[in-house]
């Protein structure tokens, strides 16, 4: 037990200044904590309709997130159909979560099998989301909102970025110079121009790049602007691992006869992306969270919905609340993520050299 | 009987620094020749070349037929037919034992998964390390590594088998049981260059043993005639440093 806690607090308390240090510090945490509990949970106000009633305790007041959480949820789709969103969000977190376990991978029937429940999956997600089929009433993009929205615009611009991302880095290292300079020159120009500007571009200027009969949703135009740009970071951190390659990786696949594709597929790209993950992890989450940026194009992503939810006359005031909220689901999220790539570094540990 | 692998007027630098001034180099089917000399001779630049890993800068190649031509592409096809060993053995570490010895057969061969697992088994066993199969490389000593590397080699049947120092990299304990299995592999006939300087493997299995000093061979001849009459004062010098048992410099 004492070794158990000598463990934990080792260097802590073995001499005086040390000691001295660590209580006050451990002081000021039972300060804070203790007055943040009180705020948020003693004196919190749970039932309350207004901001002024809930003003009398004096705490917190959940009342509000009790009143307008989907609003912050779901945004401005429509009230009555908010299920649909519900529905699609659970469905589509669901098949993350399942593409992800190790276990699906394993055989290659259980492959083919993921890959038809994508296939299946995407067009039922699009179906619920926009409607106009089996009854559904339609919804348009620019409705959509909340979570969902952040979900989608962070997954599906990861995905997209991460496969162009592999791309744009073979093609940096390539022996071919017209390739090299064309990926450095893209990726210099995507990690050089901020994301609020292309979002800007995507939204405003894109429309007047392209011939006036081809239109394209803002939705899909900010979606491509994130993939874009998160393809350049993304191509960067995978170079960095492809580096760390010894040449006679290279030597040994080419000795084996195998094709430049055969060798990125199943000799460089997995040694490459394994020494990654931590660097790759860190871009997913900087995305996820990156998606907010997209209230600048008046969308209502989970931060712009919390924004708006503030508005109301009647719990006019109140901010600290829906923040609160949203970054509790934001950490979520973040968390889920760090902790499954600790699982899979420690998963692929195994071999390494 | 015409050569398996010809080599002639072969040329390589590497930038300023003339490596091959012009090799030529024919190797029979089922020959085992043994090249030695110096560090920057040009020996692992020469046998690097019959595969091309390294692209020679002029001269011929042909390799059981096929001319190696890189501007042509056609490197992938000569190097299904050769295996090679390398000095640092250069195993996936990503992949096990067993898969190390798949991975060609599966990708580039389009063998079924079934076929190549048993096979590669039969060659582990032949290596004697067939209890490692399921081990990552980096859980094996340097000699299973190497053991591992030559198993690989072979799993692509290749009909050329080269090695590049496969001893200099290994505690000496260990050079023991990579030669074993080495000479193992000739007694199946199998043509083989090597670069080494184990002058007794050399004694026992080569059929040529060549000296190469500044890109050029300046002595090939059979075991038994090298040791006794040396062509050259530094082949000579060589091997005297070679008998004193501390090797070249």
């Amino acid at each position: 037990m004492t070794l158990v806690m000598r463990r934990w607090t080792g260097g802590l308390f073995d001499t005086i200044p040390n000691a001295i240090v660590s209580l006050a510090l451990l002081w000021l945490a039972a300060q804070a904590g203790g007055a943040f509990w009180d705020w948020a949970v003693t004196r919190a106000n749970f039932d309350a309709t207004t901001a002024e009633a809930c003003a009398r305790t004096g705490g917190a007041c959940w009342a509000f997130i009790a009143d307008r959480w989907r609003l912050i949820l779901f945004g401005t789709y429509p009230y009555t159909q908010q299920w649909r969103p519900a529905l699609a969000l659970a469905l589509f977190i669901a098949l993350i979560v399942v593409s992800a376990t190790p276990a699906s991978w394993r055989s290659r029937p259980r492959r083919r099998l993921l890959g038809l429940a994508w296939l299946l999956t995407m067009p039922l997600l699009g179906a619920l989301m926009w409607g106009g089929v089996a009854g559904l009433p339609p919804v348009p993009s620019r409705l959509w909102g909340g979570l969902p929205l952040t979900v989608m615009l962070a997954s599906v611009g990861v995905g997209v970025a991460f496969v162009l991302a592999l791309l744009l880095a073979l093609g940096r290292v390539s022996d071919m110079p017209v390739i090299r300079v064309l990926c450095l020159f893209y990726i210099e120009f995507f990690r050089g121009v901020p994301l609020i500007a292309l979002l800007f571009l995507a939204a405003i200027l894109f429309p007047y790049l392209v011939p006036p009969d081809w239109t394209m949703d803002t939705l899909l135009r900010a979606q491509l602007a994130f993939a874009l740009f998160f393809a350049a970071y993304m191509a960067e951190a995978i170079r960095g691992g492809l580096q760390a390659i010894p040449q006679g990786q290279y030597l040994a696949a080419d000795s084996l006869g195998m094709g430049y594709w055969q060798a990125r597929r199943k000799i460089i790209l997995p040694q490459a992306l394994r020494t990654v993950i931590p660097s790759l992890v860190n871009i997913f989450i900087a995305a996820f969270k990156d998606t907010s940026l997209v209230v600048v194009i008046s969308m209502l992503d989970l931060l712009g919905a919390a924004n708006a939810s503030t508005a109301e006359a009647k719990w006019w005031g109140l901010y600290i609340e829906p923040y609160l909220f949203i970054a509790a689901i934001y950490l979520v999220f973040c968390a889920a993520m760090s902790a499954y790539s600790r699982g899979l570094e420690r998963r692929l540990g195994v071999g390494v050299r | 009987m015409a050569p398996i692998i010809t080599m002639e007027r072969v040329r390589k630098s590497y930038g300023p620094i003339l490596v091959l001034p012009g090799l030529d180099l024919n190797v029979a089917p089922g020959q085992r020749v043994v090249i030695c000399g110096p560090s920057g001779s040009g020996k692992s630049t020469a046998i690097a070349c019959i595969n091309g890993l390294v692209p020679h800068d002029a001269g011929r190649i042909v390799v059981d037929g096929i001319a190696l031509d890189h501007a042509r592409g056609t490197a992938p096809d000569v190097r299904r037919m050769v295996g090679m060993v390398f000095q640092q053995f250069n195993l996936f570490p990503h992949l096990t034992v067993l898969e190390n010895c798949t991975v060609g057969p599966i990708t580039v061969q389009r063998r079924s998964r079934r076929e190549a697992e048993a096979e590669a088994m039969a060659l582990l066993e032949r290596v004697r390390i067939p209890d490692q199969a399921a081990k990552y490389p980096a859980q094996l000593s340097g000699g299973q590594q190497q053991r591992v590397a030559i198993a690989r080699a072979l799993a692509m049947r290749p009909r050329i088998m080269l090695f590049d120092e496969p001893t200099s990299a290994l505690d000496p304990e260990m050079v023991t049981e990579v030669l074993d299995a080495m000479v193992a592999l000739a007694d199946t006939g199998i043509t083989m260059v090597v670069v080494t300087h184990e002058m007794g493997f050399a004694r026992q299995v080569a059929h040529r043993i060549l000296y190469m000093d500044r890109g050029e061979i300046l002595q090939d001849s059979p075991p038994e005639d090298f040791f006794a009459n040396p062509a050259d004062a530094r082949v000579q010098s060589f091997l005297d440093h070679v008998r004193r048992g501390e090797g070249p410099a």
